[in-house]
């Protein structure tokens, strides 16, 4: 167990992945002398070499669209896109070619290709460095969609993901980029958490508060404060996202009776939307009051000056907790 | 250079290659030398008076001036971000002095000298990078579009802009309108900057890709992004590129008063390549000691733009020691204005959120709109009551 920053568990990570495994590869802007403009690939270009650690031309499109043929070749590359809201000039090689052709080849080419992208708000950036896009991939089959919310996930999820045959888009909470955690760089693999597996990371019998990625600290926050009200909230951290794995709270819901979705992204059509149905179909006759949401609301991500008040943050969830108790 | 003015576009192929005469021995086209020295290019030259002279410096410095004070600010804590331009005033200035009132320019988020010769007020790029807004602005109020930040985007609206004026029969004589696009040497590796050319090319459109090579994009030098000197890649796409002294003010003037005319004129694009340097950081957000040597720094601070304007006025005696004095104390004035409105700009009201989304009505987004507003009058009265017993759980709460 070492403490370190979410940025540093990642790297380690990283690191990790490089040192095990030769076909592994780094690409993105800026990831190679300068480490990524968040220092996740720091010093790894220095240590491996310009050959493993790739600085690319400035040319999303380019990032992923090569990273296709060095896979098809036997590679496994881990792309970086450098903000959330630069990834869409890459869309369209995502969308329409890394998500399908594993399924056009009838299983015959395998694409382990990974996309790290950091997301979301809360740091006071510019337009495009801000926005939550998980769900434009969720929506799209073939591809692996999965999201840490701490340091120790950030370590051994980044490994689990390059180590996937399918394509994996990785997406890393920036505003908790500098958030240390304890991480248990001394578990050997087989005993780590699994990728595709969401986590109970409180326990609680009153209600059920889901998130994941930047989200999940604001839940633990929110059920910390609920205690004042004398609620035990339960809190889960959903970790993926596609698949999603509902189990954990299929069984929440039917001890709590209660649900709210939280997440940055915009509510139309975001995962909120996807659980809620989901509960509500499977959870039906458990549930004490309708599964609610708090999430972004349906307009661009604003400037930063306004990004507070779009941003779900632990008086819009206990209002969520609150309406929900007043069912 | 005089050239007789087609009243139809030129055939590709037989595009004009721009000045490769003046070219050839420096490398680019240069009117003015790091000493101060005023060149001569058969190509590309200049008759200027001295009111034209000094008001090129005048530019030069109080567009450094607004830069340093909000590099200033962002340190305060009072901007999120802030692109500088230092080093890169006589590229921006010199192509920005050159376009006609007419002409649309379609600029990043750097261009703050290209704004500042379009006549648009410096606390425009302050507010975005300030975050009490988008970087609103009417477009067509200074002829100037809004910065892009997405890297090359900016090069295709500007191409179908000049599209639009040639539908509209404004090219092909001297009261023609041309675009201009800015670009960075990072922005050629963009697949919408490479279609924007393709696009430029095939519909012979009056627009001008300004491209500064400040040799770094983040990080990654030049040679990251090309092979080949980035103004020789214009004549693949067939029109003609053409590089440029992109610190000599002169010269990036010349060079684009005549890429632009040529534009206007019906002869297409035309692609230029500003040779400058990035002085400070990326961005405020940038550490460059982690890919860039000092020694670099020094031999560019050498070729300083400002500097060779101000040898060449002093030699030349078209300034004195008092017209400095004045640009300075004019430069003070302007920096203090820049702080004063940059503090006072106004936040944005919370449900400006909703503002603008759509042109038309969206009930659904009116619906959302009225329930933000209901959390947040609901939230402020209930504010109010904890304020007598505070509840310790929420103290994190930000109101
Ligand atoms: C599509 C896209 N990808 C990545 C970025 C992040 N980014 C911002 S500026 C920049 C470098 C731009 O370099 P260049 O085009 O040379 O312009 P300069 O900033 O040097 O003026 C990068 C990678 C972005 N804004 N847009």
């Amino acid at each position: 167990m070492t403490s370190m920053s979410l940025a540093k568990a990642l790297n380690a990570g990283l690191r990790n992945t490089l040192d095990t495994d030769s076909k592994t590869l780094i690409m993105g802007e800026d990831v190679g002398r300068l480490g990524g403009v968040f220092r996740v690939t720091d010093g790894l270009q220095k240590d491996f070499g310009e050959h493993r650690v790739i600085d690319t031309p400035l040319a999303e499109s380019g990032i992923i669209g090569t990273a296709i043929g060095l896979a098809m070749r036997g590679y496994r590359p881990i792309c970086e896109i450098q903000f959330d809201g630069f990834v869409y000039p890459a869309y369209d090689q995502i969308v329409s070619q890394l998500a399908k052709i594993h399924y056009r080849s009838q299983g015959q080419v395998k694409l382990p290709v990974v996309i790290r992208i950091p997301y979301g708000g809360g740091i006071g950036a510019v337009e495009h460095h801000s926005e939550s896009p998980e769900a434009y991939f969720v929506h799209t089959a073939g591809l692996k969609v999965v999201t840490c919310s701490n340091p120790a996930d950030g370590y051994t999820m980044i490994q689990q993901a390059v180590a996937s045959d399918d394509p994996v888009i990785f997406f890393e909470p920036k505003r908790r980029y500098w958030e240390k955690g304890e991480v248990p760089d001394d578990v050997p693999a087989a005993d780590w958490y699994p990728l595709h597996a969401a986590r109970v990371v409180r326990p609680g019998t009153d209600a059920t508060l889901v998130g994941y990625g930047p989200m999940v600290r604001t839940l633990l926050e929110s059920a910390e404060a609920a205690t004042e009200d004398g609620r035990d909230l339960e809190v889960i951290d959903l970790r993926t996202l596609s698949p999603l794995d509902l189990e954990a709270v299929y069984a929440s819901v039917e001890r709590t009776g209660r649900l709210i979705v939280v997440h940055e992204a915009p509510g139309t059509l975001g995962m909120g939307a996807e659980i809620a149905a989901r509960v509500t179909e499977r959870c039906f006759y458990s549930l004490e009051a309708p599964v609610l949401r708090v999430t972004g609301y349906d307009t661009p991500y604003p400037p930063s000056r306004l990004e507070d008040d779009y941003l779900p943050d632990l008086d819009r969830v206990l209002d969520a907790v609150d309406r929900s108790f007043g069912f | 250079m005089s050239e007789s003015v087609p009243d139809h576009p030129r055939p590709l192929g037989e595009a004009r290659s721009l000045g490769e005469a003046g070219t050839a021995e420096r490398g680019f086209v240069q009117l003015l030398t790091p000493e101060g020295e005023r060149v001569h290019d058969s190509d590309y030259d200049v008759e200027l008076t001295d009111a034209e002279y000094r008001g090129f410096f005048r530019d030069l410095v109080l567009v450094r001036r607004i830069d340093a004070e909000a590099t200033a600010l962002q340190r305060q804590g009072q901007l999120g971000l802030w692109a500088s331009l230092l080093g890169q005033e006589a590229a921006q200035i010199g192509s920005g002095r050159a376009l006609r009132a007419q002409d649309m320019a379609f600029p990043t988020y750097r261009e703050h000298g290209v704004a500042w010769c379009r006549g648009v007020d410096p606390l425009h790029a302050l507010r975005m990078f300030r975050g009490v807004d988008l970087g609103a602005a009417d477009p067509h109020a200074h002829n100037f579009a809004m910065y892009a930040i997405v890297i090359g985007a900016q090069c295709l609206h500007a191409t179908g802009y000049a599209m639009g004026i040639q539908k509209d029969g404004q090219v092909g004589g001297d009261d023609g309108q041309a675009v201009i696009a800015y670009l960075g040497d990072g922005a050629t590796s963009q697949g919408d900057v490479n279609e924007a050319f393709v696009w430029a090319a095939a519909f012979t459109a009056p627009v001008v890709f300004f491209c500064q090579n400040n040799q770094y994009a983040i990080s990654a030098p030049t040679d990251r992004q090309t092979r080949v000197p980035l103004y020789q890649r214009a004549a693949g796409f067939g029109f003609p590129g053409i590089r440029v002294d992109g610190n000599d003010v002169l010269a990036t003037y010349a060079v684009t008063r005549q890429a632009l005319d040529d534009a206007r004129h019906g002869q297409g694009p035309s692609f230029i390549e500003a040779f400058t340097y990035r002085m400070g950081a990326h961005t405020t957000s940038d550490d460059p000691t982690r890919y860039r040597i000092a020694a670099e720094l020094e031999e560019w601070r050498l070729r300083d733009p400002i500097e060779r304007l101000r040898s060449f006025l002093v030699r030349q005696q078209i300034a004195d020691q008092g017209f400095f004095d004045e640009i300075d104390a004019e430069a003070d004035a302007l920096a203090a204005q820049v702080r004063a409105g940059c503090l006072a700009l106004p936040e944005p009201t919370p449900e400006s959120l909703f503002d603008n989304v759509y042109a038309g009505e969206h009930g659904a987004l009116q619906e959302q709109r009225e329930t933000f507003l209901a959390y947040q009058s609901e939230f402020l009265a209930s504010d109010a009551e904890t304020e007598r017993s505070t509840v310790p759980g929420r103290e994190g709460s930000r109101r």
